[in-house]
C-alpha cells in the first residue's frame, strides 16, 4: 500500500496537539500510515500519548511532559530532549530520546523499553513495574524509588538514594553510585546478568560501553515482606 | 504549579525587544499559573541621589500628576510619572527610603512595588495575555527581567500577593513551590526588623534574603542559606541589578530548565517558555542541579 510507505508529517506550529493525538489513537482500530514525523513540537505536553499500533513516529525537536506515556506497540523517537514524565506508565514498544530527558521518566511503566541517550535526571523509574529503562549518560537523585521489577541500565553515575525502597526491579550501574537509598544493595554480578547487560545494550544499540563494567543493585529485601515462592508474580 | 521565566540580554537587539520577549516567555507559562503574573524588568538606571519607585494604586482614576506635584514640592523634583496600567513610574530626586516613608505616610492606599535604581516590577491579577496587553511590555527595553506566572496555594489571589517580591536593593524574587516555616521565620525576620505585607509565603523568602545581604552575606551565600533556613519546595530565581541567580531546593520537585546562546541566557519551568526566543533551537540546554547555585551577571564594560 503506497500509503504505509510515506511518511506523514504533522506541524504542531499549524496543527493542534489534539488532533495529532487523535489520529494516531485512530490507528489503533482504523488503517493508516506507518510512519510519522512531528515537526515543531517546542515543548507542548503529551505528544503521541497513548498509542496502540505498530507505528513508528519521529519528534523532530524537544518534547515537553510525558511524552510517548502509556504507549503500546509503537517506536517514539525524540530528536531532542523530553521534560518530566516521557514514558510514562509504558505497556511495550520503545521510547527512544536522542537528548536528554528531565525527572521521572519512565515512571511506573510496566513493560517496554526506554532509552535515553544524553542525561536523565531525578527519580528515573520511580515505581517502575517492569519496564526497562537505558541511559547513556548520567541518572539523577531516588532513581528506581520503590521500583517493583523491570530493569533499569546506567552507564554513567547514579545520584543519591539510588533504589530506595527498591522492590524486585534489577538495577545495573557502570558510573560512580553517589549513594543507595533504604534497603538498596550491592549484588554479586554473575554470568546471568552480565548476559543481560549485553541484551539491555544490545537492545538499545549501544556497542561502546563494556558490559563488565557495570555492578548490580537490588533489595537487600528487608523493608518488605518477600515470599521467595511469589517472586514470579513481580 | 506556578510558572517562572527569566530572559539575560547578551546583545543590544534582545535588550531593545526584551519586554516583548519575556512576555511571550509569560504566554507560555500560562496553564502553570492563570491567578496572576508579574515581571521584574531591569532597565534605564536613575542617577545616583534619585529614586525609581513603582507604585501601584487599586484605583482606575488615580491622579499620578497630582501625587507627582506632591512628591515634587516634598522633594528636590520628581518626574513627570510614567503610567502603565495601574501601576506608575515615579523618578523622585531624594534618598529612596526617604520617598517610600513618605508615600507610605502619606498615601498609605498606595503601594510601593519597587523602589530603587533600576528595578520596575508590574504584578497584577488575571491571565498572562491580558497582562502583557495591558502593560505594553513589548515596550520595555532593559537588560535583564524576570516574570512569574502564579497559581495561588499559601495565600489568596490580590496584586500584593502575586510575584515578583522586592527584596529592596534592586534585589528581587520570584518562586515556584510553597515553604511550611513560612509563619515562623516571618516572625524571627520581623524581629531583626524586617517587614512584610502580605501572608504570602514567597515574600518571605524575599525578606530572609534581604536580611542576609543587610547582614553582609554575598548574594550566594543568601541563596545558599535558604537550603539550611528554608523548609518546603521551591525554584527560586532571583533578579539582581547586574543580572540574576537560580537556586532549586535539594528534593527538586519543581522544575527548571535553563538555556544559553550567544545573544541571551534564560531560565524557564518549562522548555516551551523558551523555545519562543530566536535562535533558541541551537541554544546549550540543561537543567539545573539541585541545591546548585547558578548566577549571571553583566560584565563591566572593558
Amino acid at each position: 500500500m503506497s500509503v504505509a510507505a510515506a511518511v506523514e508529517t504533522v506541524d504542531l506550529a499549524v496543527t493542534p496537539l489534539r488532533e495529532l493525538n487523535q489520529r494516531l489513537h485512530d490507528l489503533a482500530s482504523e488503517p493508516g500510515p506507518r510512519h510519522w514525523r512531528v515537526v515543531n513540537p517546542n515543548g507542548a505536553h503529551a505528544i503521541a500519548c497513548g498509542l496502540d499500533a505498530d507505528v513508528e513516529v519521529e519528534i523532530d525537536g524537544h518534547a515537553g511532559y510525558y511524552c510517548a506515556g502509556m504507549n503500546k506497540r509503537a517506536t517514539v523517537t525524540v530528536h531532542g530532549n523530553v521534560s518530566t514524565g516521557v514514558a510514562e506508565n509504558l505497556m511495550s514498544g520503545r521510547v527512544i530520546v536522542e537528548g536528554s530527558a528531565s525527572q521521572s521518566s519512565g515512571a511506573t511503566g510496566r513493560g517496554g523499553l526506554l532509552v535515553v541517550h544524553g542525561d536523565a535526571s531525578a527519580r528515573c523509574g520511580i515505581s517502575m513495574k517492569g519496564i526497562d529503562i537505558v541511559v547513556r549518560g548520567n541518572v539523577g537523585h531516588l532513581s528506581a524509588f520503590m521500583a517493583q521489577t523491570g530493569r533499569l541500565l546506567v552507564c554513567g553515575d547514579a545520584g543519591e538514594a539510588l533504589g530506595d525502597s527498591i522492590y524486585e526491579a534489577r538495577l545495573y550501574v557502570a558510573g560512580i553510585v553517589k549513594g543507595l537509598g533504604a534497603d538498596c544493595v550491592e549484588k554479586e554480578v554473575r554470568e546471568e546478568h552480565l548476559a543481560e547487560v549485553r541484551q539491555l545494550l544490545a537492545a538499545a544499540e549501544i556497542t561502546d560501553v563494556e558490559p563488565a563494567s557495570f555492578r548490580r543493585y537490588g533489595s537487600a529485601r528487608r523493608l518488605y515482606t518477600f515470599e521467595i515462592d511469589n517472586a514470579d508474580a513481580y | 504549579m506556578c510558572g517562572i521565566v527569566g530572559l539575560f540580554a547578551k546583545t543590544g537587539e534582545i535588550e531593545d525587544r526584551l519586554g516583548a520577549y519575556l512576555g511571550a516567555m509569560l504566554v507560555q507559562m500560562s496553564s502553570r499559573g492563570p491567578d496572576s503574573a508579574g515581571v521584574a524588568v531591569y532597565r534605564d538606571p536613575v542617577p545616583a541621589g534619585s529614586s525609581k519607585l513603582v507604585v501601584y494604586s487599586a484605583d482606575p482614576a488615580e491622579d499620578w500628576g497630582a501625587l507627582a506635584v506632591a512628591l515634587g514640592n516634598r522633594f528636590a523634583a520628581c518626574e513627570h510619572p510614567m503610567r502603565r496600567a495601574s501601576h506608575a513610574v515615579l523618578v523622585v530626586e531624594g534618598d529612596v527610603d526617604d520617598v517610600s516613608g513618605w508615600i507610605h505616610d502619606e498615601r498609605p492606599d498606595l503601594r510601593v512595588m519597587s523602589a530603587s535604581r533600576v528595578i520596575e516590577i508590574y504584578k497584577e491579577v488575571g491571565l498572562p495575555t491580558a497582562f502583557a496587553e495591558r502593560f505594553r511590555l513589548e515596550e520595555l527595553a532593559g537588560s535583564h527581567a524576570l516574570g512569574h506566572t502564579r497559581m495561588a496555594t499559601e495565600s489568596r489571589v490580590t496584586t500584593e500577593g502575586s510575584h515578583p517580591f522586592s527584596t529592596g536593593l534592586d534585589l528581587c524574587l520570584v518562586h515556584n513551590g510553597s515553604l511550611s516555616n513560612h509563619n515562623r521565620l516571618r516572625q524571627s525576620l520581623r524581629r531583626e526588623g524586617i517587614e512584610f505585607r502580605t501572608e504570602n509565603d514567597t515574600e518571605v523568602a524575599a525578606g530572609y534574603l534581604a536580611w542576609r545581604l543587610r547582614e553582609g552575606a554575598s548574594l550566594q551565600e543568601a541563596l545558599e542559606g535558604c537550603l539550611a533556613d528554608l523548609d518546603g519546595f521551591y525554584t527560586f530565581l532571583c533578579g539582581t541589578a547586574d543580572g540574576f541567580a537560580v537556586l532549586r531546593d535539594p528534593i527538586a520537585c519543581k522544575p527548571a530548565v535553563m538555556a544559553e546562546t550567544d545573544d541571551w541566557v534564560a531560565m524557564a519551568s518549562e522548555w516551551r517558555a523558551i523555545a519562543v526566543l530566536p535562535g533558541s533551537a541551537e541554544a546549550r540546554l540543561w537543567e539545573p542541579e539541585p541545591g546548585v547555585v547558578y548566577a549571571w551577571e553583566r560584565q563591566a564594560v572593558a
